[in-house]
């Protein structure tokens, strides 16, 4: 698949623009459907279509496997350290009010940075998802554990 | 389409056909004017549940493996729970009736009133993100878990465990012809 040359040419044309649409739907999630879990699936999935294309190896130097650790939980801790910031401005746990002063900047404000943390944890888990699966079999050669499938 | 999915032996051929109905149920979502329902059907069951079955297709078995026999008590679990499901369908409100408790509820204070507590047109994302955020807290941290599970069923190296199970089958024979030898003679 990698020798292909209408796929590669095609995917990269593809790849920017499906990592664009995802940035789209995590950005503008709060004016039309979307929001971070669609927006994390489709930005990992540019990502996959990229492996597919290029390869595992290409692909884990642009995003590291050390990356993807950081990041899937720092996208939790960044919509937990929103709620306790809620507590120490003097609110409720995830209460958006005390983040700004204006009513509605202080909801968008919230709603915007926790959609965020929730579309970095999703697209760093699906990735490392894909790449722990895609990378055993080659684990398995070097290994040299026999294939008892067909 | 679903008992074609579930009679399917060849497993790519389920897989595409798993992603064909979630593109279906897309659809029906959209034409159910639920737009975030809608998006996500297709991105996550379309698109990234297909990638990672055929992911793991990758390291299992095309076929799936013959059972022979029927498993009686399975069909009995699976007909009584279905036709206590259809049974319950029974006394669900009509669709779309007014009086409906999904329209009574707390809906109407989230139509009414999200827009002017939060300034956010979208309401499932008023909803999603600010009246029910610790749910999707929760949600975020179940992602989390799915990751770290998979990390720590697949990130060890892989042994030569094959070696290993044949030496102890071989074992297991042993130890069987020695129990019947045992008790030929005892006999």
């Amino acid at each position: 698949m990698r020798e292909n040359g209408i796929l590669r040419v095609v995917a990269r044309f593809l790849i920017p623009l499906i990592m664009l649409f995802g940035l789209y739907i995590q950005f503008h999630g709060e004016y039309s459907p979307g929001g971070g879990f669609q927006a994390g699936i489709v930005f990992a999935a540019g990502w996959i279509l990229f492996v597919l294309i290029y390869g595992l190896d290409a692909a884990l130097q642009v995003i590291p496997e050390r990356a993807m650790y950081v990041l899937m939980v720092a996208g939790v801790i960044l919509y937990c350290a929103v709620g306790i910031a809620g507590v120490v401005l003097g609110g409720h746990f995830l209460d958006f009010y005390p983040l700004l002063p204006g009513k509605h900047a202080a909801q968008q404000f919230g709603i915007i940075t926790v959609e965020f943390g929730v579309g970095v944890t999703v697209a760093t888990v699906v990735m490392l998802i894909f790449t722990l699966f895609a990378r055993r079999k080659s684990e398995w050669k070097a290994a040299k554990v026999e294939d008892d499938q067909p | 389409m679903a008992i074609a999915i579930v009679r399917a032996k060849d497993l790519f051929a389920a897989a595409m056909l798993f992603a064909i109905y979630s593109l279906l149920s897309a659809a029906l979502f959209a034409v159910l004017d639920a737009g975030d329902v809608a998006l996500t059907e297709a991105a996550v069951g379309a698109g990234i549940s297909t990638i990672l079955v055929l992911a793991v297709l990758a390291l299992a078995r095309r076929y799936e493996s013959a059972i022979d026999g029927h498993n009686l008590l399975a069909l009995a679990v699976v007909t009584v729970t279905g036709a206590a499901l259809i049974y319950a369908t029974l006394d669900m409100p009509e669709f779309g009736a007014p009086d409906n408790p999904a329209q009574v509820h707390v809906g109407p204070y989230y139509v009414e009133q999200s827009y002017p507590d939060m300034g956010v047109p979208n309401m499932v994302a008023a909803v999603l993100a600010s009246y029910r955020s610790i749910d999707t807290l929760g949600e975020a941290f179940v992602i989390l878990t799915a990751g770290l599970a998979v990390y720590a069923l697949l990130s060890p190296k892989p042994r030569r465990r094959k070696r290993r199970r044949r030496h102890l089958r071989r074992q297991l024979r042993e130890h069987r012809r020695h129990r019947r030898m045992h008790k030929g003679s005892s006999s």
